[in-house]
């Protein structure tokens, strides 16, 4: 039987930027060996750097027991929607008014039947509630459901001590109140928490103007702005931007958030491969030379709208390659970088940092503060004209209120911690920890023999289960042993490849780390969970250093 | 033998041939030499792509210049020169260092500046922190919000609660959560930005009705009645939707819910219910423009509103029956994909909340104060005043504008300095222009405070 595994080795350098390189998208692509970082005099040469990536295909047994099990699923779905709509089976859901039984139905009974049949079974393991701050440690409060999961009821008890291993809290900012938080019990004190007014009318507080500077500052651009939700950060200044007759190139794999932000402007959207910067060559090439479809005029511009680290997958975006196409076909580019702003790079300053490139090179950085800042908001930064244009006539600055000052304070503080500009080097020293973690992480899960998507640098781990029983069993059984974990499932991933997903903190300890890997090599002894066809060599002396040199 | 009857077979054939009519070998050969045509001729391009060279390819994309990204922007855009304010937006409120009495902020009950509010979210930053990290999915949910959704339906007098973390997504992410491509949602032409963002995203058919007259809507129901009767098998999956606000943020009216609730009825649609400036405001107890009426809320199939007028929060939430508001919990895209509501924000919501339910006399003392402040304003010369006296948000227009909308915009921005320079923070109604659907004319926005 072919081996969709594949042992092919793929040559994975990066050449500098004026080839395009290729043999990076194959999904059957791993890396075998070990990383040789070239260092001169301490700089690295973050071109000849090997970007290690695997998305390693399951073997084909699991795909078929993965899509018999929703067929199983799905029958029994069929048959238990007939026994309700007979009488034989009670039905738990909430039904429409009796006044208004005549209405055109609210719901298409097909739009649910997922929902009702299948998620429902297994939903007690979302939406978990907990009781204290999400840090490495949190309590999580016990519930258990009389009815199959149609009710919940709270038992009372709280499941304490917890590792988390869901919260997006990369370096640990978000953590119960200490005294080094006092300035946001100041400024809560001083200002409220709420401004109940837009940007433009009386809603801008010299907080607002103080975290801007910050945030330009921190991220060595001319000027910023925030905004008070991430999400709207997104749909709300992408039809800002771009309007009709323009062109939005998109990842396959965007968040909702740049998705509806695309759909709200009006451009025409077009989809390239996740990652794969020769279907976007395609495309760029395609639409400067063909122009708009029907009239053949010039497109008015071109956006390309990346992240920086991609959730679900953890790949992170091959930037690059991507600024070098951008150059060459004068388009703009948005990055997201919502999960890689303090998460990715040698200082936490995000992709342009980790690939060594200049910041003026992107045209518009967007991030958020909920991941790595433990707050709330998003921002974009980039040119003083564009961040003036923004402010003159993005949605959110006319008809949503702004940031919460106790908010805005927190991001102060954590961005003053990340610079060092509290006299500490506190917020250098999480960076290097989360990198550790992450490299430590991501090792052993692959030594183990699970398999593992995405780059070696990502902090967002997802692992893949691919079958809906053991979704659940796993889940369940983590919480059992006190560890946190989220799973992701069909609609926010394709249909076949459910995943655990971990988002390792610099806030976890060796201790905890070693807890969670052995969690999890019994778990995946269990469940028979690890599907990994590449065994790695199990040399430990390794994991502590941070840097190799081959002997040539 | 075997060769015998195949040569057998053979002149059966040829015999077969020859006493075949003529026009039958006629149309065989005809079809033969088609489908031998069809074999090897090229297949139909749409598009031509062998047209260009290489060469001339590469000059396209040399000399193609695309527009920059922003348009440069005037520098004396008075959005570029913010009123900074630094301390609380109370009802005294310090704007670029100077103290005025402040007409600016939708601080309506006043309790930006409550001290309970303020300790409940500190006591609530000492055990949560700040931020939530995570949607509400995925570890996000703390006992915090699940509270405040409790508190909320009871408040409101619904079965269930729905909280966002920012206001204007609340109900830009509901309308695109029920109605989609396909339905017809009725909507009044004042409705605010972000129905209309809502509206956008649901791509759904959107019809527009005259501000606030009933007769406009039921001729456009009646219309779609009609159109029903033609297609039934159509119009048993079409949803229809109303959308209209209780209290308008662009006219300061209040809309006439009892006879939307005929309509309703009538013409079997579903009403959604804005209520960001009504919560909290009309009412006897502030529950919002079904309690002025008295109309049973089981009626009104959805509210929204935001908790940043009067919870003094930030935030929005969505009130209703179970059928109808648990389907947001796996289809409100501002609810999935976004972190969830900072615990402090939710705790002032709920102490906000709590000071609403022990004082209800707050209510009728606001509406007094609205009622004063807009007889003071009637009788300005040239100025005159848009809004209900019940409305604690209303607008001030030129009775005759200049001619041109920017002319307008600058005289009332000297009157707005004017003010400024005697204390009093005013601010213009401030929209997108190119955005808007129908796009009000240059004014003040006035909003009454009730402090204690």
């Amino acid at each position: 039987m072919a081996n969709p595994g594949g042992g092919t080795v793929c040559n994975g350098k990066l050449h500098n930027h004026k080839k395009q390189s290729n043999g990076l998208q194959s999904r059957n692509c791993t890396k075998n060996g070990i990383v040789k970082e070239a260092q001169q005099n301490g700089r690295t040469h973050f071109y000849d750097k090997l970007i290690v990536e695997s998305f390693e295909e399951a073997p084909l047994h699991v795909m078929v027991f993965t899509y018999m099990g929703y067929g199983i699923g799905t029958l029994f779905g069929y048959l238990r929607d007939f026994m309700r709509n007979w009488g034989i089976e009670k039905c738990n859901a909430a039904v429409e008014r009796k006044e208004q039984r005549d209405f055109v139905p609210l719901y298409q009974d097909f739009e649910n039947f997922y929902t009702r049949n299948l998620y429902m079974r297994i939903r007690d393991n979302w939406n978990r509630p907990i009781c204290s701050a999400p840090g490495a440690l949190f309590d999580v409060m016990e519930r258990v459901s009389d009815d199959y999961n149609w009710t919940f009821r709270f038992t009372g008890r709280v499941i304490k001590d917890v590792i988390n291993m869901g919260s997006y809290n990369f370096l640990g900012l978000a953590a119960k109140y200490d005294e080094s938080m006092r300035t946001i019990k100041d400024v809560l004190e001083v200002y409220g928490t709420g401004v109940a007014s837009t940007r433009h009318e009386m809603g801008t507080l010299d907080k607002h103007k103080e975290l801007e500077d910050l945030v330009a500052k921190f991220l060595n651009v001319e000027a910023a702005m925030v905004f008070g939700m991430g999400f709207a950060t997104n749909s709300m200044n992408i039809p800002a931007l771009v309007g009709k007759g323009c062109l939005i190139l998109s990842d396959e794999l965007n968040h909702t958030s740049l998705v509806l932000g695309a759909r709200l402007s009006g451009a025409t959207i077009r989809i390239f491969k996740h990652n794969n910067t020769q279907s976007l060559e395609k495309l760029l090439r395609d639409a400067v030379i063909y122009g708009q479809p029907r009239t053949r005029r010039a497109w008015k511009k071109i956006l390309i709208l990346v992240e920086g680290v991609y959730s679900m997958e953890g790949s992170i975006v091959h930037l690059p390659q991507i600024i070098a196409l951008k150059k060459k076909y004068k388009a703009y580019l948005y990055i997201d970088e919502a999960h890689s702003i303090g998460a990715v790079g040698p200082t936490g300053r995000g992709v342009t940092e980790f690939f060594g490139l200049d910041p003026h090179e992107v045209d518009v950085l967007m991030g958020t503060f909920t991941k790595s800042f433990g707050a709330a908001g998003g921002y974009i930064a980039g040119r003083k004209d564009l961040v003036d244009y923004l402010r003159v006539h993005s949605h959110s600055a006319v008809y949503a209120s702004s940031m919460s000052p106790p908010i805005a304070e927190q991001i102060i503080r954590s961005l003053k911690h990340l610079m060092g500009m509290d006299g500490t080097t506190q917020g250098l020293q999480r960076v290097r920890q989360l990198a550790k973690n992450t490299r430590y992480f991501r090792q052993r899960l692959q030594e183990m023999g699970f398999i593992i998507y995405g780059n070696e640098n990502s902090p967002v781990v997802p692992l893949l289960l691919y079958m809906p029983g053991k979704v659940a069993a796993f889940a369940r059984h983590m919480l059992e042993k006190k560890i946190g974990v989220v799973v992701v499932g069909f609609p926010a991933t394709p249909l076949a490849e459910a995943r655990a997903r971990f988002c390792v903190s610099a806030a976890h300890t060796r201790e905890m780390l070693d807890t969670v890997l052995e969690a999890l090599d019994e778990m995946g002894d269990l469940l028979q969970l690890k599907y990994s066809r590449h065994k790695k060599s199990a040399r430990p002396e390794l994991y502590d250093e941070t840097s190799f040199e081959l002997e040539d | 033998m075997a060769t015998a009857t195949e040569q057998w077979v053979l002149v059966e054939m040829v015999q077969a041939l020859y006493e075949a009519p003529a026009y039958h070998l006629i149309l065989e050969g005809i079809l033969i030499l088609w489908i031998i045509r069809l074999l090897f001729s090229k297949t139909y391009k749409l598009q031509e792509r062998s047209d260009l060279t290489v060469k001339e390819k590469e000059e396209l994309i040399e000399e193609w210049q695309p527009e920059p990204l922003v348009p440069p922007v005037p520098k004396d855009h008075p959005a570029l020169n913010y009123n900074i304010v630094s301390g609380p937006p109370s009802h005294k409120i310090v704007v670029n260092g100077k103290e005025c009495i402040n007409f600016a902020s939708f601080n309506f009950l006043g309790l930006l500046d409550n001290p309970r509010v303020k300790a409940a979210a500190l006591a609530s930053l000492k055990k949560y922190g700040v931020g939530t990290c995570g949607p509400r999915g995925f570890y996000g949910t703390f006992d915090v919000h699940l509270d405040l959704e409790d508190r909320l339906a009871k408040f409101m007098k619904t079965e269930e609660a729905i909280i966002y973390s920012y206001g204007f997504a609340t109900i830009a992410s509901a309308i695109p959560a029920y109605s989609k491509r396909g339905d017809i949602v009725f909507v009044d032409r004042a409705a605010c930005f972000a129905i209309q963002k809502g509206l956008q995203a649901s791509r759904s058919d959107i019809k527009l009705f005259k501000h606030n007259d009933m007769a406009d809507l039921e001729r456009l129901l009646k219309e779609q009645e009609i159109e029903d009767q033609k297609n039934p098998r159509k119009a048993r999956v079409t949803r229809r939707f109303i959308v209209v606000e209780g209290l308008y943020m662009n006219t300061g009216t209040i809309c006439p819910l009892p006879e939307l609730v005929k309509l309703k009825y009538k013409y079997k649609a579903r009403i959604f219910l804005e209520e960001s400036l009504s919560f909290g405001v009309l009412g006897e107890h502030g529950g919002g423009v079904t309690e002025h009426y008295g109309i049973n809320i089981d009626d009104i199939d959805l509210i929204s509103a935001n908790m940043e007028n009067a919870l003094a929060s930030i935030g929005g939430f969505c009130c209703g029956r179970s059928f109808v508001i648990d389907h947001q919990r796996l289809s409100g895209q501002g609810y999935c994909f976004s972190a969830s509501l900072p615990p402090l924000l939710a705790a002032a919501a709920i102490e906000a909340l709590n000071i609403m339910e022990e004082n209800p006399g707050i209510f009728a003392v606001l509406k007094e104060k609205c009622r004063q402040i807009h007889k003071a304003l009637q009788g300005i010369s040239g100025l005159k005043v848009v809004g209900e006296s019940l409305s604690p948000a209303f607008h001030l227009q030129l009775e005759e504008s200049t001619g041109s909308r920017e002319q307008d915009v600058r005289l009332l921005q000297e009157i707005v300095d004017q003010c400024m320079n005697r204390s009093i923070a005013l601010t213009q109604a401030r929209y997108l222009e190119k955005e808007e659907k129908c796009l009000p004319p240059p004014r003040f926005f006035i909003k009454c405070f009730h402090f204690s």
